[in-house]
Formats: structure tokens, C-alpha cells, sequence
């Protein structure tokens, strides 16, 4: 296999864009991207997309935003896993130019969320659940991992402030981030008096409905060391991607996300690290307990230790390992098939240094982890600094 | 000579129901509620009362306070509302008979959603204005409607404001300054024919298009008259809820006490046509001569009026001619249940 080097990063804003569309987003978050390269000719774009047919009532994307990217003709393909779309996305480049099947892509990811009312974009974000075992019966995801934490709380003793920690944390270093959908400043009292949604989840315990898009350029180490110019190439050195049952009935366990777990030790594996050798992390905080449960799976914490760990403060941009320094999904927002892709921007800047106010000093080595439904899938990519 | 308003009234139904007990109904969670619409009830339309006997009760309030305007010198009268009793047949007719102002008169109904009461002013002291007519009268009333169970159940209210529009120095209560209109086609909000109940954008009604709208009409009538927000006593602005009018006129530099006094939403509810010419007759109620007052509605779909007006001396001598409105709010008030609520707004399904 090649070694893989990510050479350009875009971002949009994050937030509810009403005068924007999917393909606008989208081209704006791509052209960010190869201008951040310096590259104009690529052999692949992937899009990591969860729902456009039921966002937007648009499918057939790849071939549609190659076109609005004036690229018809080069080579597209949309790739989706819920939630876990945009990581699929860049495992799937990682994997054409690792292959050498190409040697440039562009990784993508996109939702435009606010275009149906909030029924719709819960209906949206529901097929995502088992809908035989799950979705039929009523529940919708607030209600899923409101189950997940409510195991949790039981085994572990696990609290409504250690929830409450995990969103103001990241409500903290979303105000740190020019992108985020929330620039709010936080604090665990409010977050403990907000709406309840599916108890014991509230409000500022969600992440919301957002509009956004992302990018990736990927190419060979070996090309982006001709164009790095002065800053760092940052590798691509791992990429796990694991399953586990989507129905929470199915599961033996509801207080590990064995996805995010066996995700991450494929990725390490790759690696050659280990979590103590990670600088910075970004993880899919859908919810606070996703945020908890993600830090035990990835090995970050032991079994029920993650919830005391973010109220103690060791998962702040200055804490022991630093946990969604981007805001997150709850601060920065969650426009699904963007958000993988998002995550690994949010690494990317940080081992190049390019953080601005919320930068983790001399971060080294990152990890990303995206995942789809309530654990059904789950994506992990390890990057560093290339030596 | 200038145009003005020389008579004004309005009329609240005495009827009300807490957001806690629509709340129950549903198993929603009214203290959150509560904060996120800042609203802790609302009026209910007895079975005796809609768009048009409300509008003539605001009406008939609106002459007693004329200093004795013969209704016949009406030459046009036009009710705006979202909640005309007929889908043909016009609601203005049946008030200028109750007031006695046909047959010499032009009669229209406005709908625009929330601004058809603006709407029906704007257009009856441009008449006045124009010299076609010697006096006209504008009306806003709605019963208004919201789903079982949706947001808008939680705000949707009924009542009405009349306004007599005249180039009558002897009775102007309140000479108006400017006018102005910003108006998109934003489709945030509506109601298809043979549909009982609006519906609504959900968050898309806000930022793009209530904010929007709002802020762009009230700063152009600002820019036209040359006035800054401290000029004003009052400001009103469109009340959906009871958060938005306080945000919307704090975004453009409008203090609590400017709004305060126009600001009925929280114990009145969304009394769509009529939310802002009520909160007018409120502030008329108290203001003092020379108070500058801004008033700007929102109807979506998307627009906004905007007046400025100038209170003169005569409104110390006529405001209690007739019933005030913060009175009307605050006193004799018939709490009811769910149940008669329903029953009241036709959302029970009887034999047919």
C-alpha cells in the first residue's frame, strides 16, 4: 500500500443556510479543498451523503456535483452509512489512492438538513435505526441513546452532570471555532435545566439539525511532499471501520459501542499506535453519551471511567487528551454525511498547526472517529505528522 | 391638515386558556414551554364571537373615542384577517351594516396572514390621503387557528383593533409620519384551500423570514423619516409568540420600556391581523402628546408595514371614552379546560 497524505482542507460554515442548496454547500466546501492543495486535476470524488432523497429529494449525487463542479466526466460515487457517510467517504479515497487505483481525490461530505420541516428530518434521521425492530414501534434516536444512557448511568453511575460536562466543554471550543453552528457560552446549570427530550437526554445534550459540507484532497506522501511548501504533511496511518447489530435489542452489551471499539483497534492496528500515543480526538458526540461511550471505546479512558473524565477535565483543549476541540457535533453541528469528513478536517488543522485559539500544542497525532445510527457502524482514521 | 388617526378601539375576548392546560393535553413539558415562547396563555373566542363581531365590537370602540364621526362620512371600510367567517362572501359588509355605514362606502376583506390587519389601515388612510374618501376605517381581528397539538396551538388567539383614519385636525389623536412596506414572496407559512389548519415552515418562519422582514421594514421607515430608535416612546412589532417582538426590537436598539407597553403576546397569545394594531391601542391607551410611535407588523409569505405616528393632544381627552385595552387584557377573565376549548373552536367532531 501507499502512504496516503491529506493536501487540502475546506469547510463551510456550519448552521441553517436557507439561502444556500445542497450543491452550493457542497461546491463551496470542494473548491476550499483543492484551493487549500493548490490541486485543479483529481481522479476521483467521493461524497459521503446520508440522505439527500429525503433531505432534498435529490439522488444520483455523484454525477450531479461533479457537474456542478464543472468536473462531469471524472469519476464520482456516493457512499453512505448514516451518520458514518463522510468517514465511509474518506475511507473509501484512502483506499483508491493507498491501492494506487488514484492517485488524487476529492473526499467529500454533504447534508443540507433544514430544508424539511423538524417531523421530516427526525423521520430522515430514523431510518437509520432498525426500522423493523425499531423505527416501526416509535422510537427515534434521542430515545435509543437515551436507552444507551440510561445502561450507562446503571452500571457505571454514570450522571446527568457528566453530560451536562461533555456539552459545555464542547460549547466552549465551538466559540473557539469561526465554522460552528453554536458560538454559546455554556454552562452545566443551564444544560441541567434545559427541554428534556427522552429521559434522562436534554436538549444540550443533542446535537442538532445542521447544513454543511466538508473536503478532503488525499494524494501520495510521496506527491504531496513536491507541494507541501513550509507546512507539515499530515498521513493518513490508520483506518478501522467495524459494524455491530443496528438494533439496540440485538446487542449483548448496551454500555460499550462495540463498533467504535473493534473500529479502533483496526485503526490502531494499522497505526502501530495505541491511544496514549494520540495528541488530539475527535469523536461522534450525536449525543453527550455518545461523546462518554466513544472515549471508552477508543480505549481513551476504562469501561465507565469517560463521563468522570470529561467533568474532570481531561478531555479540554488544555486536558490530558483533548476531545472535539472543534466543538464537536453538538457545538459545531451535525450535518450527517459532512460530518466524518468534518471530523478529520478538524485533525488535520490541528497537526498543522493551523488551529488558531483552539489549537493543542504541538499535536503530533490525531484520531477521528465517525459513526452511523446508534453503533450500527463506525469508521476510525488515525493521522499524523509524516516524519 | 395632516392624516392621522381620529378614533381607535379594540376588543379582547374575555375567554382564556393557561399553556399549562394545553400542555397536559398533550404530555408537553410546559415549564419549557413557557421559556421558549415566553407565553403563559392566551384568549379563546366565545361561541358567539368571531372575526366579524369582534371587529365591530373594536369598531363601535373605535367611534365612541371619534368625538362623534357619523358613521354614514365613512367612505371605505376594510377588515383584515386570516379567519373571515366566509370563504365567500365578505366579512366587511356585515360590519358596516352593524355600524351603520352603508350604502355609501367601499368595503374589501384583506388576508396576508399575520399583516392584513396593517394591511387594511395602510390601505384606508390611503384613501384618506388621497382625497377619495373623508374618513375609513381599518380593522384587524382574527380567531386565529393553530393544529391539535402543534406550536401554534399555544399562541393562537383572537381579538381585533379598529382604526378611523381622517385629514381632520380637530379629531387626529395621532398624525402619522411615514409609511413604509418591505415585502418578499418567503413562503414560511400558509393555508391551501379547504385546509383547517395553517402550516408552517417551522424554524425556516423565523430568522429568514419574521427577522428578516421585520428588521428590513423597520430600519427603511427609520431611513425615510430620519429617525433613530431612541426617537421613539413606543415601538410595537408582530407578537407570534412572546419571544420574538422583545428580540426583534432589541436587535435594532430598542429598549424593554419602549416595547413593554405594546407587548400583549405573553397573556394575550398570536392574535395574528390583530397582534400589532392591539399592541397599538394599548400604547395609545397611555401615550403622552408628542410620543413618536413605531408600529410594524409581519404577515408571512412574507411582509411588513411599518407606520410612524405622532401622538397629539387629543388622545388625553378621548382614551377613555371607551374600554382600554390592557383592562380588557387583564380583568374578568373566563378561564376555561381543554375541553371547551375545543368545543369553542370547533375542533370537536359532532354529528353530521
Amino acid at each position: 500500500m501507499r502512504d496516503v497524505a491529506v493536501v487540502g482542507v475546506g469547510v463551510t460554515d456550519f448552521g441553517e443556510l436557507w439561502d444556500k442548496s445542497l450543491r452550493t454547500i457542497w461546491a463551496e466546501a470542494a473548491l476550499a479543498a483543492l484551493a487549500d492543495a493548490g490541486v485543479e486535476k483529481i481522479d476521483l470524488i467521493t461524497i459521503g451523503c446520508m440522505s439527500p432523497g429525503l433531505f432534498v429529494g435529490q439522488e444520483h449525487l455523484a454525477s450531479l456535483l461533479a457537474d456542478e463542479l464543472g468536473m462531469a466526466g471524472t469519476a464520482a460515487s456516493r457512499v453512505e452509512s448514516a451518520c458514518a457517510s463522510g468517514g465511509l467517504a474518506l475511507r473509501t479515497g484512502f483506499a483508491e489512492v493507498a491501492s494506487g487505483l488514484s492517485d488524487t481525490v476529492l473526499v467529500t461530505g454533504v447534508e443540507k438538513m433544514n430544508d424539511v420541516d423538524g417531523a421530516d428530518a427526525t423521520y430522515a434521521l430514523g431510518t437509520a435505526a432498525d426500522q423493523e425492530w425499531e423505527g416501526f414501534h416509535g422510537i427515534t434516536f434521542p430515545g435509543l441513546y437515551a436507552m444507551l444512557a440510561r445502561a450507562h448511568m446503571q452500571r457505571y453511575g454514570t450522571t446527568v452532570e457528566q453530560f451536562a460536562a461533555v456539552a459545555v466543554k464542547n460549547h466552549a471550543n465551538g466559540l473557539l471555532n469561526p465554522h460552528a453552528q453554536y458560538h454559546l457560552k455554556l454552562t452545566v446549570e443551564a444544560a441541567l435545566q434545559a427541554t428534556m427530550v427522552a429521559d434522562p437526554l436534554r436538549l444540550m445534550d443533542c446535537s442538532p439539525v445542521t447544513d454543511g459540507a466538508a473536503a478532503l484532497v488525499l494524494t501520495t506522501v510521496e506527491k504531496a511532499e513536491k507541494m507541501a511548501g513550509n507546512r507539515p504533511i499530515v498521513k493518513i496511518s490508520g483506518s478501522g471501520l467495524a459494524t455491530d447489530t443496528i438494533s439496540l435489542a440485538n446487542r449483548d452489551d448496551l454500555t460499550e459501542l462495540k463498533a467504535v471499539r473493534v473500529a479502533g483497534e483496526r485503526a490502531y492496528a494499522m497505526a502501530g499506535k495505541k491511544a496514549e500515543d494520540l495528541d488530539v480526538v475527535e469523536v461522534h458526540d450525536c449525543f453527550t453519551i455518545a461523546e462518554i461511550m466513544a472515549t471508552e471505546a477508543l480505549g481513551l479512558f476504562g469501561p465507565g471511567e469517560g463521563g468522570k473524565a470529561a467533568e474532570d477535565g481531561l478531555t479540554a483543549i488544555n486536558g490530558k487528551i483533548p476531545v472535539n476541540t472543534s466543538g464537536g457535533l453538538k457545538s459545531k453541528g451535525h450535518p450527517v454525511g459532512a460530518t466524518g469528513v468534518a471530523q478529520a478536517a478538524e485533525i488535520v488543522t490541528q497537526l498543522r498547526g493551523e488551529a488558531g485559539d483552539r489549537q493543542v500544542a504541538g499535536a503530533k497525532t490525531g484520531l477521528a472517529q465517525n459513526m452511523g445510527g446508534s453503533g450500527g457502524s463506525s469508521i476510525v482514521h488515525i493521522l499524523e505528522v509524516a516524519s | 391638515m395632516s392624516v392621522g388617526i381620529v378614533g381607535y378601539g379594540a376588543f379582547i375576548p374575555r375567554r382564556r386558556i393557561k399553556l399549562e392546560e394545553i400542555a397536559k393535553v398533550w404530555g408537553a413539558d410546559a415549564p419549557s414551554y413557557k421559556r421558549g415562547l415566553q407565553l403563559h396563555e392566551k384568549s379563546v373566542p366565545g361561541a358567539d364571537e368571531d372575526t366579524v363581531t369582534m371587529s365591530v365590537e373594536a369598531t363601535r370602540n373605535a367611534f365612541a373615542r371619534s368625538g362623534g364621526i357619523d358613521p354614514v362620512e365613512v367612505g371605505a371600510l376594510y377588515v383584515g384577517s386570516e379567519s373571515h367567517p366566509y370563504a365567500v362572501k365578505p366579512s366587511g359588509t356585515i360590519v358596516a351594516e352593524a355600524i351603520g355605514a352603508t350604502p355609501d362606502i367601499h368595503i374589501a376583506d384583506f388576508e396576508f396572514a399575520c399583516k392584513a390587519g396593517t394591511e387594511s389601515m395602510f390601505v384606508a388612510q390611503s384613501l384618506v390621503r388621497a382625497g377619495e374618501v373623508k374618513y375609513a376605517v381599518g380593522i384587524g381581528a382574527d380567531t386565529s387557528q393553530g393544529a391539535p397539538g402543534d406550536a401554534l396551538e399555544y399562541s393562537a388567539a383572537a381579538g381585533a383593533a379598529a382604526f378611523i383614519f381622517g385629514d381632520d385636525d380637530e379629531r387626529n389623536l395621532a398624525e402619522i409620519l411615514a409609511t413604509y412596506s418591505w415585502t418578499t414572496d418567503t413562503p414560511d407559512f400558509w393555508r391551501r384551500e379547504y385546509m383547517h389548519y395553517p402550516r408552517h415552515g417551522s424554524r425556516f418562519t423565523g430568522e429568514p423570514a419574521y427577522f428578516r422582514t421585520s428588521m428590513n421594514s423597520a430600519k427603511g421607515i427609520m431611513e425615510k423619516a430620519g429617525l433613530k430608535p431612541s426617537d421613539f416612546a413606543h415601538a410595537i412589532f408582530h407578537q407570534p409568540n412572546g419571544k420574538f417582538p422583545m428580540r426583534v426590537g432589541k436587535k435594532l436598539g430598542f429598549t424593554h420600556e419602549q416595547l413593554e407597553t405594546g407587548w400583549l403576546s405573553p397573556w394575550l397569545g398570536n392574535t395574528y391581523s390583530g397582534a400589532s394594531p392591539i399592541g397599538l391601542t394599548a400604547v395609545l391607551d397611555i401615550a403622552k402628546p408628542g410620543d413618536l410611535v413605531l408600529i410594524t407588523s409581519f404577515g408571512s409569505g412574507a411582509g411588513s408595514d411599518s407606520f410612524v405616528l405622532r401622538v397629539t393632544d387629543r388622545i388625553e381627552q378621548v382614551r377613555d371614552l371607551a374600554a382600554r385595552t390592557r383592562p380588557q387584557l387583564d380583568t374578568n377573565q373566563i378561564y376555561v379546560d381543554y375541553g371547551t376549548y375545543a368545543k369553542l373552536r370547533g375542533k370537536i367532531r359532532m354529528a353530521e
